[in-house]
């Protein structure tokens, strides 16, 4: 079967990286062809840089033999490539089929034909194999409901090859499981996929063939009968990985936090809490398991002081702290790293050292007096830190916009863990960050664990919880479904996850 | 993207500033060549009646006066991530009050006198500010149009005051002029510069003092410029908008106690030629740095002081002033612009 | 002084001649914003319009003229907001109140430099009025719709069209991608940039009629700082409409009616006049003021900034 698509020697750089190093990329016709690699391996870039979105430095794109220049995400669909990201783009107050058609609407005269749209669109459905209600407003679907629509945008506009980055971080593992299913029947109808994951039971699930790719360059390509998880590990990370970390000691018996019967509303898009039960013991990491979206964020406003409840309380080292504000809790040692730091963690516009300071810059020794900055102490302050953490920066100076993921990251949790924490509450900790910042922070948590304090450990990876929590619980639309320990099997995550209760799950 | 405030003075760069004052200068003079005058007389006329001796500084100096305060009151807001574009309202506001003070309170040593009026303008100007930060901070009203508002209710709210319950006899609208204890004193005379400049100038190294040296402007600062985060670590975000406002309306309502006390000895009717919106483009001129807006408000007040000889000697109308200013602020605000088209950089 | 005084049918048809600026205005900010720029200086385009028109209806006799260049400064001066925000990134918030200090220096100087005064020009051929005759054989609203200024007519075309537009159109439906998800218009291959400049250009020319009909119909010459605000009035009137056409309007015709009646409040020498003045603007902060986090606007005001 000829290729339908290839790439020879495909290189892109950005300042400062190498994100693609002559890539030679080969996809056959009908196949479902895995790309695997870790964060920064250079996956989406690839598959960007095929999409129109970026332009290539060097080297060529062929179509079915024939070389060809893709300048933007038009052109790229004009030769029947489309691609679903990872963040959907769609107006949530658009209906479903607006979302489709829209750039290529079907008029009548002026208008917009509506009728006849939603004809055409029911007949793209059933020979897609896909189901979604045209008329809904897209603002109030499940994400995986939106994906779809996703996909049909690109089946709309004649993709022939379809590229899916990572489009299962957002899905429950049952929609995970219909996702699947339908590339299975677009493979039926005679369409190309290119899966990117760094999952590897959904590359084995699913993919003919896989190609490894590591620090921007290609490792290898296997068709999938000849591959193992070790070996497709190994290729990833370029050593051996260990699959499991150290576990460190036993939870003490102390309570440190209790959550009892909390409840909130939800308002203003928020997701609802309900029958919120638990606690958390020195000395230990309480993982928050689920799928995002699920109540996570609102979860850790709630402990961080953000929001109030509606009903219940929380007792923090006996203490009832249930309508305390962030500051209050703050000083009362409890910590938090949230999930998205650029907009939440840091701020970009400010120096390191002024990053390091805020929520403290009002007490003494960080101001003489009453008002005023003792500047001798900030300095003192944020050099040491900056050796403590290990922060990569040209100096206390810099703008922290200007620092990676990972170092931005170290600023937060420099900031965070300074002053007596006994809880840290860390929302996604690791998403976004290279190797070594990910290893880093990972053993930072165990280390907090093994010093006596407590975290709450929210993640979407699961394989994170699983290594590092003693204990995990399962979000659900807002309702602990239920608890298990890292060593359960996976499929029983995954049945809580998709809202089975712990009853269904362990009977 | 480097469209930030530069908080290092090392990496200070004024470059585009200055090309985008000297283009500014540029158009106005295409502008007087078209419109049949010449631009040569024109600007000679202008830079002699801002710079050509010491009555002509004083007379700079005089016009930079409520400028600075002005650009001071927006900047502090500004920085908390508010746009308060009334501070023309909060100018007057305080003026009024100031005046009133100066007028009907006797008896009072002359030091006393002044203070007394130029807070109670402070005051007034920080009440004017408080409803606009009141309706944004609880009720989510933007502060563009509420401020905008509140300017022209104080714009006509002082111009009945000083056109009927607290007219002075004759024709023109005007309050009884102060008492000599609350004249703020000449300190350049023949000219009409007045303490009012030192004054402003204090406040710049007051208002620097307090958002780089002081818990307060850091928390300000950080609202301003990602109040998620300030939230998260416990800052008060309302408090400090809020606080921001009031600061602001201070200044601003100080700056207006100033200029009456110190130049016109009473409350006269549209005696503000907009100095808040020339607030505003020397705020922006200025980087939004105390320091900047001093020179920025120098160069401001030269427009204004040399507009007036330029209008007189040559007949250009003394609005030239405001289109200049107008190019300023917009090209000022495009870095990009500058860069790309006048400079031909391609990376920026 | 009996209620009737202040509330007949002279007021109600002032009131539709002063909603007429405010729902030009109105709609050309909804549009801007509608794209994802929030356009400040509706107040020194109506300005700006308002004095161009009268310049060219003096110099030709024409007030057909004078309207045309009355549009013509509104694509201008929206063509430099839409190159500064859309294409140089710059802060549109700035960018607009430059305008607006632009549009009272330029039409100030310009003023003087024609007429030898800054108040006020001279005199000229005002905007001719439409007379429906079957208007008349309704009771109640005929007379109240009827003789208007064709520019009262054409802002309920306007408002109507721009319904239909936004909502039933592919360029509406792209144009409101383009604010909401700018992202998503993208990949679907809209050019996001050339959207933008397009609206806020045509959403200024719209502001700039609003200008017109202060200068050419509703008066006929030039006053210095003829708009008294109404560029802000009309960004409230916009929120309050909840960036809908029809909204606008409505929100408009409210906003008029302040203004109908600070007029004849003032022609009934019952307040002083500064204080008659001031309503407008009171009752438009007390109307945003009501507006407790109801308003959601249709995009986040960012550059669009392609990777």
């Amino acid at each position: 079967m000829p290729e339908i698509l290839q790439t020879i020697g495909l290189t892109k750089s950005f300042p400062g990286v190498l994100a693609n190093d002559h890539i030679d990329l080969e996809i056959e016709e009908g196949e479902i062809h895995g790309l695997l690699g870790e964060n920064g391996a250079g996956k989406s870039v690839l598959m960007s840089t095929i999409y129109g979105l970026y332009r290539p430095d060097e080297g060529k794109i062929l179509i079915r033999g024939k070389e060809v220049v893709i300048d933007s995400p038009h052109t790229a669909i004009k030769y029947g490539i489309g691609m679903v990201h990872q963040n959907l783009t769609l107006v949530s107050s658009f209906r479903v089929w607006e979302n489709i058609v829209l750039g290529k609407e079907i008029k009548k005269t002026l208008s917009l034909d509506e009728r006849e749209t939603l004809r055409k669109l029911e007949k793209l459905l059933t020979v897609a194999n896909l189901e979604i209600d045209l008329r809904a407003k897209t603002g109030e679907l499940s994400l995986g409901s939106q994906q779809r629509i996703e996909i049909l945008k690109i089946l709309y506009r004649g993709a022939e090859i379809l590229i899916f980055d990572e489009p299962t971080t957002i899905l429950t593992p049952q929609e995970v499981d219909q996702l699947i299913n339908t590339f299975r029947s677009l493979k039926k109808e005679g369409k190309t996929i290119i899966f990117i994951s760094h999952k590897l039971r959904e590359i084995f699930a699913v993919c003919d063939r896989v190609t490894v790719l590591r620090k921007g360059r290609k490792v290898g390509t296997l068709p999938i009968e000849e591959a193992t998880p070790e070996k497709l590990a190994e290729m990833m990370v370029g050593r051996k990985v260990l699959f499991s970390l150290p576990r460190g000691r036993e939870p003490g018996e102390e309570i440190i936090l209790k959550l009892e019967d909390i409840a909130t509303s939800g308002e203003k898009k928020k997701v609802a809490l309900q029958d919120i039960n638990f606690t958390l013991h020195t000395g230990e990491i309480l993982g928050i398991a689920g799928v995002e979206g699920n109540g996570q964020k609102e979860l850790a406003e709630l402990m961080v002081g953000l929001i109030k409840p509606q009903k219940g309380r929380i007792f923090f080292q006996g203490e009832d702290i249930t309508f305390f504000s962030p500051k209050e809790r703050i000083k009362r040692g409890i910590a938090h790293i949230p999930e998205d730091r650029l907009r939440r963690g840091v701020i970009g516009d400010f120096t390191v050292w002024e990053n390091l300071i805020i929520g403290f810059e009002d007490q003494p020794p960080f101001v003489k007096g009453r008002f005023t900055f003792n500047h001798s102490f900030l300095k003192q302050f944020s050099s040491q830190k900056i050796e403590e953490f290990e922060i990569d920066a040209p100096g206390e100076d810099a703008l922290v916009k200007n620092l990676s993921g990972g170092n931005q990251q170290k600023v937060v949790l420099a900031r965070e863990l300074s002053g007596n924490v006994v809880l840290l509450v860390a929302s996604q900790p690791t998403r976004g960050l290279d190797i070594a910042a990910t290893e880093y922070l990972r053993n930072k948590l165990l280390e907090i664990k093994n010093q006596g304090k407590g975290v709450i450990l929210i993640s979407a990876d699961l394989d994170e919880i699983r290594s590092l929590s003693d204990r995990v619980l399962v979000l659900y639309e807002g309702k602990i479904m239920g608890e298990l320990s890292p060593e359960s099997d996976e499929y029983q995550f995954g049945l809580l996850m998709g809202g089975k209760s712990i009853d269904e799950v362990l009977a | 993207m480097k469209f930030s405030l530069k908080k290092s003075p090392s990496r200070f760069s004024i470059l585009p500033e200055i090309i985008a004052i000297l283009l500014a200068f540029f158009i106005g003079a295409l502008l007087l060549l078209f419109s049949g005058y010449s631009p040569l007389v024109a600007f000679s006329a202008l830079f002699r009646g801002a710079f050509g001796s010491r009555n002509a500084w004083g007379q700079t100096l005089t016009q930079a006066t409520p400028i600075l305060f002005t650009a001071l009151a927006f900047l502090l807001t500004f920085r908390a991530g508010i746009f308060n574009i009334g501070v023309e309202g909060q100018f007057l506001m305080g003026a009024m009050a100031s005046a009133l003070a100066g007028v009907y309170f006797s008896g009072l040593p002359a030091p006393l006198h002044i203070t007394l009026s130029l807070l109670l303008g402070g005051a007034m100007g920080a009440l004017w500010g408080l409803i606009p930060a009141l309706l944004k901070v609880y009720l989510g009203a933007h502060e563009v149009i509420t401020t905008m508002m509140m300017s022209y209710i104080a714009s006509y709210l002082t111009s009945y005051l000083v056109n009927y319950p607290f007219k002075a006899p004759g024709w023109v609208a005007q309050t009884e002029p102060v008492a000599q204890t609350a004249l703020l004193p000449k300190i350049l005379p023949p000219t009409q510069l007045s303490l009012s400049f030192i004054i402003s100038l204090f406040l710049a190294l007051l208002v620097s003092f307090f958002l780089f040296h002081t818990y307060l402007g850091f928390q300000i600062r950080a609202v301003g410029l990602n109040p998620e985060v300030a939230e998260n670590r416990g800052i008060a975000i309302k408090n400090r908008q809020i606080l921001a406002f009031l600061l602001s309306g201070l200044i601003a309502g100080i700056g207006g106690g100033g200029e009456i006390l110190g130049v016109h000895g009473r409350f006269v009717d549209g005696f503000s030629p907009g100095y808040g919106w020339d607030g505003i483009a020397v705020s922006l001129v200025g980087k939004l740095h105390p320091g900047g807006c001093v020179l920025a408000s120098i160069l401001f007040g030269m427009l204004r002081a040399g507009g007036m000889t330029m209008t007189r000697v040559t007949k250009v109308p003394l609005d030239l002033s405001l289109i200049i200013q107008a190019l300023v602020i917009i090209l000022v605000s495009a870095p990009y612009f500058i860069k790309a088209v006048i400079l031909r950089k391609r990376d920026f | 002084m009996e209620i009737g005084a202040l509330f007949n049918l002279s007021i109600l048809q002032a009131t539709i001649r002063m909603a007429t600026p405010l729902t030009f205005a109105a709609l050309g900010g909804m549009f801007c914003e509608r794209v994802g720029v929030i356009n400040i200086g509706l107040e020194g385009i109506m300005l700006n319009s308002a004095f161009w028109a009268v310049v060219a209806a003096y110099f030709s006799g024409s007030s057909g003229i004078g309207f045309l260049v009355g549009v013509l400064s509104g694509m201008a001066l929206g063509a430099i907001l839409a190159l500064f925000t859309v294409k140089y990134y710059a802060d549109q918030i700035v960018i607009g109140t430059g305008i607006n200090i632009f549009g009272l220096g330029c039409s100030a100087f310009m003023c003087q430099k024609i007429w030898g005064s800054r108040g006020a020009s001279e005199a000229v051929a005002g905007l001719p009025s439409l007379s429906i005759s079957f208007l008349d054989r309704i009771p109640y609203l005929g007379p109240l719709l009827n003789n208007h200024s064709i520019l009262v007519y054409l802002s309920f075309l306007a408002f109507i069209f721009a319904h239909y537009f936004l909502f039933y159109t592919p360029w509406g439906l792209r144009l409101r991608a383009v604010g909401e998800n700018p992202q998503s218009a993208d990949t679907a291959g809209i050019n996001v940039h050339r959207y933008k400049m397009i609206f806020v250009i045509l959403g200024s020319t719209l502001a700039g009629l609003g200008g017109v009909f202060l200068s050419l119909a509703h008066l006929n010459f030039f006053a210095w700082g003829m708009t008294n605000g109404r560029g802000f009035i009309a960004l409230a009137a916009m929120i309050f409409g909840k960036w809908t056409p029809i909204g606008c309007f409505l929100a408009s015709l409210l906003f008029g009616f302040a203004d109908a009646l600070q007029m004849r409040i003032q022609t009934l020498g019952i307040l002083p006049p500064q204080i008659i003045l001031l309503l407008p603007y009171l009752i438009t902060i007390l109307v945003l003021a009501g507006l407790v986090g109801k308003a959601t606007p249709p995009s986040d005001y960012k550059p669009y900034i392609k990777k």
